[in-house]
């Protein structure tokens, strides 16, 4: 990567991140991967192991990751466990980053981290207010982002960008109503595949195409 | 919470919905049944906000009060969700970018720096030198922008009127250089993946040598307002305490990290563009109260000048962009007489570019702390997952700790030091 050349710094990082990797890697049974990623440590690990996971990154003389700068969701509706829950560690003593990634679904809670850094209460409820994700143990979990009385998760992919609802102010009543969102025109979404490069059977020649598949399979 | 304290309350809240609001405002149907309906007002929680001037924004803040001490504040957040996060995902990543400017509205250019460096992170490319140079610049200009901003701001919270109007003029000045590189004042779009969206005109480099030597002066000003000023101190010192361990536990950075005492800086400990190749301090106090929050925006944009002036010093001509066709717009010329450049022209400005899949998470040293970009790549064309650390949620989930037993004519010098911005804590 070109960084590399540039920064000094980042070269001797990329060796103790993978070192680091390996280390989880052989010494955590729960760790399901571990590897330097674009010059970033990623680990996976389970819901059960997380918090003991997260106080030995904490609290770990040798790791020493104190502070908790990001908690996201990712959504992937088409696996089964669809939602990624992503904790971003900065160790500032070592100078170092670390991303652990847990994985669940819409009904398996992820145990809260509150009480490792009292942060955490906010992302998770941030988390919980966009993904719709799961926090056991957190006391606090309430919307926090979106509107009063707002229904559903908007950042699901399965959440339209336009939503269900719109809101304006009804001056004959006097009052802030809901309605169904009405669009004069529809939210275009562009299908970017060239034609070129995506479409591989053309218009008329679907018989030489499943000959050619035919081909492929046979050999 | 006594009883005869509610009885009060309760009388008085009736007289205001009966007398004062007039029958033309109330809801026609409930306007009878309102007279009657017994309102129950806790006198001892406050509302601050979200029309507070000191609010910095909308900033909805519950106040539990003890007499005039603040027992538990509880904020509200979420008045400016404009849902920028699920938008971006709509948008390929040059249309994403203006999307960051509308965050943290008071230091745009640092939001685009860091969407552009994950971008360009999991593109894989590195941008011209130049292009660098003018990055670390309008970066500095953008610190040196915010913290004019919230200095002076934080003043006039406390009542210090002469700060505010004298920062004004020397933000107009830099806007003056926003609007000379970019053509915005504020939402500049100048940061692009792959370099900035355009070079600088021939007398602006000259122009902001001559600022850069006279910028030190008014920070002497400045500080001649505040820095010595007995009733700031009064305001300042011993408000808003937070420790070097409390600080890391609530996920501060920036100014409210190092005024905790913890030299840490992203510009200096995790180097992007050419901050390795720049000298500088990194301010750092020891305190944690609203003054030395104060002290380290002031050393740092002493610090922020010193930046400005490598630049310029080391800033070579060349490009200021990629090189490469499929990142960068061509110029308009060769439009008119390659069919290549005019190929791909068409192709950046309705498809973009695929960006490989990956994720990465790249922070910079915002202003006001780490202003962090997690992007998550699928191959197409648009952003599969972009998440934005804002810095300032960290900074105000905190507020009921730093608050806590102050009081609460201490809420706005407080809120003040955080530097709160809720373009960016909403998204």
């Amino acid at each position: 990567m070109a960084d590399i050349s540039v920064n000094p710094r980042q070269a001797r990082l990329e060796g103790q991140l993978s070192s680091l990797a390996f280390t989880f890697l052989a010494s955590q049974p729960h760790v399901s991967y571990a590897a330097v990623e674009k010059g970033e440590l990623v680990v996976h690990t389970t819901c059960e192991h997380l918090v003991p996971f997260l106080t030995l990154l904490r609290d770990d003389p040798r790791y020493r990751f104190e502070q908790l700068m990001d908690l996201c969701g990712v959504d992937f509706p088409a696996r089964a466990q669809r939602f990624e829950v992503v904790y971003n560690l900065l160790s500032v003593t070592y100078n170092r980053r670390i991303r652990v990634v847990v994985c669940t679904d819409e009904y398996a809670a992820v145990p809260s981290v509150h009480h490792l850094w009292p942060c955490a209460t906010w992302w998770e409820r941030e988390c919980y207010d966009l993904f719709g994700v799961l926090f056991s143990g957190q006391p606090d979990l309430r919307r926090i982002l979106t509107d009063n009385g707002f229904e559903g998760h908007p950042l699901r992919k399965d959440f339209p960008l336009t939503g269900y609802e719109e809101v304006r102010y009804d001056a004959e009543r006097r009052q802030v109503v809901k309605e169904p969102v009405s669009l004069t025109q529809d939210f275009r979404d562009f299908d970017f595949v060239s034609p070129w490069e995506g479409m591989l059977t053309l218009p008329g020649d679907e018989k030489a195409h499943e000959v050619r598949q035919g081909m492929k399979r046979s050999s | 919470m006594t009883k005869q304290d509610n009885t009060e309350s309760l009388t008085f809240a009736q007289t205001i919905l009966r007398e004062d609001i007039p029958q033309s405002l109330l809801p026609d149907d409930k306007a009878l049944e309102i007279e009657k309906k017994v309102v129950e007002i806790d006198s001892h929680a406050l509302n601050f906000g979200p029309q507070h001037p000191s609010a910095h924004g909308v900033l909805r803040l519950v106040l539990e009060m003890e007499g005039e001490l603040v027992a538990r504040a509880v904020p509200h957040i979420g008045l400016l969700h404009r849902g920028t996060e699920k938008l971006i995902e709509y948008k390929t990543y040059q249309k994403a970018l203006p999307y960051f400017d509308r965050l943290d509205y008071v230091s745009p250019m640092c939001e685009e720096q860091a969407f552009a460096l994950a971008t360009e992170k999991l593109l894989g490319i590195d941008i011209p030198e130049r292009a660098k140079w003018l990055r670390v610049m309008f970066a500095e200009i953008t610190r040196i922008l915010n913290h004019i901003l919230n200095l002076t701001a934080m003043g006039l919270d406390c009542g210090a009127v002469t700060p505010a109007l004298w920062g004004y003029e020397e933000r107009e000045k830099l806007l003056e250089f926003y609007e000379a590189a970019s053509g915005a004042r504020f939402h500049a779009n100048y940061f692009r993946p792959g370099g900035v969206a355009r070079d600088i005109p021939a007398s602006l480099e000259d122009r902001i040598g001559v600022w850069a030597k006279e910028f030190p002066a008014w920070i002497d000003e400045l500080e001649g307002l505040l820095t010595e000023n007995r009733i700031w101190k009064q305001r300042t010192v011993g408000i808003g305490v937070f420790t070097t361990e409390q600080a890391l536990a609530w996920g501060f950075s920036g100014p409210c990290l190092r005024a905790s005492g913890v030299p840490w800086d992203l510009r200096r400990n995790q180097p992007y563009d050419n901050y390795h190749k720049v000298d500088f301090n990194v301010p750092v106090t020891r305190q944690g109260d609203s003054y030395d929050r104060y002290l380290v925006r002031v050393a740092e944009m002493r610090e922020s000048v010193k930046i400005i002036e490598q630049c310029l010093s080391q800033m070579q001509p060349g490009d200021i962009k990629i090189q490469d066709p499929k990142f960068s717009p061509p110029p308009r010329a060769d439009m008119k007489r390659s069919m290549e450049a005019l190929i791909h022209h068409f192709k950046l400005f309705s498809e973009g570019y695929h960006v490989p899949a990956g994720s990465t998470y790249t922070a910079v040293e915002s202003p006001k702390g780490e202003f962090g970009v997690y992007l998550v790549a699928d191959g197409s064309n648009r952003p599969y997952r972009c998440k934005i650390r804002p810095t300032g949620f960290a900074h105000l989930q905190a507020i009921d700790e730093l608050s806590r037993r102050g009081m609460l004519a201490d809420m706005v010098a407080i809120i003040g030091s955080l530097d709160l911005v809720f373009g960016e804590v909403d998204r």
